[in-house]
């Protein structure tokens, strides 16, 4: 089977609560919802993490959204204030969870490659149009 | 006043946090319709720089930005019925309100206009008496109380919810200012004001959670910060901060002044609702507890966003309350290390550093280091660097009780430069600022405790 990034099949967004980061996983489509569920395990995000969280994971679903909301315990180095780490609010573990590596099938594989990523023609000094 | 229950209210997002745009709210005000301006300014750690700042001068301890911000737009306030509700307060909401009705009367609204002032937030005056009253104030992770931490504690705070600032809006306040309110009713306040919701209308009263939950973080509801697609986002330099067209049923759509760039949508509003999020089945705030788990989004126009399907539970016997203690200090270093072997470079520097540290007996709570550029935000999760990685930002950050071993460190940063690795620079920024930390202490204490010191006051302009 082939393997994929979970960028090009889920958005994120998180955010700090004391010494526990927060990592809502979004899928892009929501046929591949039941494939996050399924491998976005509690498990499988502590593993991802290793020693970059400290405590346990919990994980929530909220389906009508097709999103996962995981508490990373122990991940901010104490948290706000007291944190030495560059995110010490927790801002861009969304992104390191979207690294994990997902084994897909061949269609959502081709399907989603390249989804969460910026296209090559990009010109990042050319203002947006609506 | 009457419940028309075909009604549509604006509440609209003017600041995210103290230091957001600060064109946000004229934007708000101006670009189209409104009925309510809502502002965040506070933030955990906000709180206790204001209690700081206010030990230095008693009447300072609030947003400082908010006074001259309603100077810009108070007369077209008053014009427009547009009412203001923020939490600029601070440490010092009685002080803010004061500078507030000099502004307004700068900004020419004398006798047409009246400021309302929520105060009893606070409980730095009186926490020995809560204490001793049995209130134990327990750490609400580690179980301790607050007892072992006193002598330290810098300031004190419960998230009060919306009663008083509806009461203040019943007074005809055209801008409600408070202390410590929770973020989220500064948006629900005036929906419970404006269509009679009860305490007991729970289901309402956690939508109107949520439609707070997404305008407290400002534009982050409407395109900002946002990851899906952000390379498509229209006109960021001229973003439509989030506004809610709040409806008698609670049900509510998240939209923007029609020409302001950014975008809301339904990836976009689902990111901001997961974001600080925990258990979404049990949402806590002073009023209500809300579920989320059956929240339905959909895209009903260009920029438009429905949500229905929030439940309610009732609230809690409890508020939360926000402690600062001081905990030591802290300070972070930095150089910058240019190809070849730019990794390499900085981490032998690493190795020197700790090694000098030691040498020199100073103890730390811990040592940190960091290389921006490669494994700063990524941890092990970046993989090994590059080998050809043209530059990294070598940063090594202490933290100690013991302030003169944080001081001493920060002059070991700077010789580095002559007795280290080579092809190193960026030390312009100087010697490192020892920091102290305050940390938090999250307590729960009954409502009991707090609603009787609660007030409402009413200045006139």
């Amino acid at each position: 089977m082939p393997t994929i990034q979970l960028v090009d099949l889920a958005h994120a967004r998180s955010g700090d609560k004391g010494d526990t980061a927060n990592v809502g996983v979004i899928a892009y489509d929501p046929r591949d919802w039941e494939l996050l569920r399924e491998t976005l395990t509690e498990e499988r995000v502590k593993d991802h993490f290793g020693e970059m969280v400290k405590g346990e994971v919990e994980r929530y679903e909220l389906p009508n959204l097709h999103a996962l909301n995981f508490m990373l315990h122990g991940a901010l180095g104490g948290g706000g204030t007291v944190s030495l780490m560059t995110d010490a609010q927790g801002k861009v573990f969304s992104t390191a969870l979207l690294r994990m590596e997902v084994e897909v099938s061949d269609e959502v594989a081709r399907r989603a490659r390249g989804r969460g990523r910026v296209p090559a023609e990009f010109d990042p000094a050319a203002p947006v149009e609506p | 006043m009457t419940h028309d229950d075909t009604r549509t209210i604006r509440i609209g997002s003017g600041q995210g946090f103290w230091g957001d745009d600060l064109e946000a709210p004229v934007r708000q005000v101006h670009d189209g319709p409104l009925d309510y301006l809502m502002m965040d300014y506070l933030a955990e750690v906000t709180m206790s720089i204001m209690q700081k700042q206010r030990s230095r001068r008693p009447e300072a301890g609030f947003a400082r930005d908010f006074p001259p911000l309603m100077e810009r737009i108070f007369e077209a306030c008053v014009e427009k019925g547009v009412r203001v509700v923020t939490n600029a307060g601070g440490v010092n909401p009685e002080g803010c309100g004061a500078e507030l009705v000099e502004a307004g009367r700068a900004a020419g609204v004398a006798g047409k206009a009246r400021v309302g002032v929520v105060t009893g937030d606070g409980l730095m005056d009186r926490l020995d008496d809560l204490l001793e009253a049995g209130h134990e104030l327990r750490h609400m992770e580690t179980g301790e109380p607050l007892s072992t931490v006193r002598d330290r504690v810098q300031s004190a705070n419960a998230y009060i919810g919306a009663g008083p600032i509806v009461e203040a809006l019943e007074a005809g306040a055209d801008v409600v200012v408070t202390g410590r309110s929770t973020d989220t009713a500064l948006t629900y306040a005036p929906m419970m004001y404006e269509f009679g919701w009860s305490p007991d209308d729970h289901h309402r009263l956690a939508h109107g959670v949520v439609a707070g939950h997404i305008n407290e973080c400002g534009a982050q509801a409407s395109g900002g910060n946002a990851l899906v697609d952000w390379w498509t986002m229209p006109s960021m330099e001229r973003v439509g901060f989030p506004l809610i067209e709040a409806h008698p049923d609670g049900s509510f759509v998240v939209t923007k002044h029609d020409g302001t760039g950014g975008r809301v949508s339904r990836p976009v509003v689902t990111e901001q609702l997961l974001y600080e999020m925990g258990d979404p089945s049990d949402y806590i705030t002073p009023d209500v507890v809300a579920d989320l788990t059956g929240l339905e989004l959909e895209e009903v126009g260009p920029d438009r966003v429905r949500v229905t399907g929030v439940r309610g539970q009732p609230a809690t016997d409890f508020l939360k309350v926000s402690i600062a203690y001081s905990d030591g200090y802290k300070a972070v270093g930095t150089l910058v290390y240019a190809w070849p072997d730019a990794a390499a470079k900085a981490r032998s520097a690493e190795r020197i550093l700790r090694a000098r540290l030691d040498r020199l007996g100073l103890t730390f709570d811990e040592i940190r280091c960091e290389l921006v550029g490669w494994n700063a935000t990524h941890g092990h999760l970046a993989g090994s660097p590059p080998a050809d990685i043209p530059e990294v930002q070598f940063r090594f950050a202490v933290r100690s009780r013991d302030r003169d071993a944080v001081e001493r460190f920060t002059r070991e940063i700077a010789p580095l430069v002559l007795t280290g690795p080579p092809s190193v620079t960026g030390f312009a920024g100087g010697r490192p600022r020892a920091q102290e930390i305050m940390a938090f202490w999250p307590a729960l204490l009954r409502k009991e405790a707090v609603r009787p010191h609660l007030n409402v006051e009413i200045l006139e302009v």
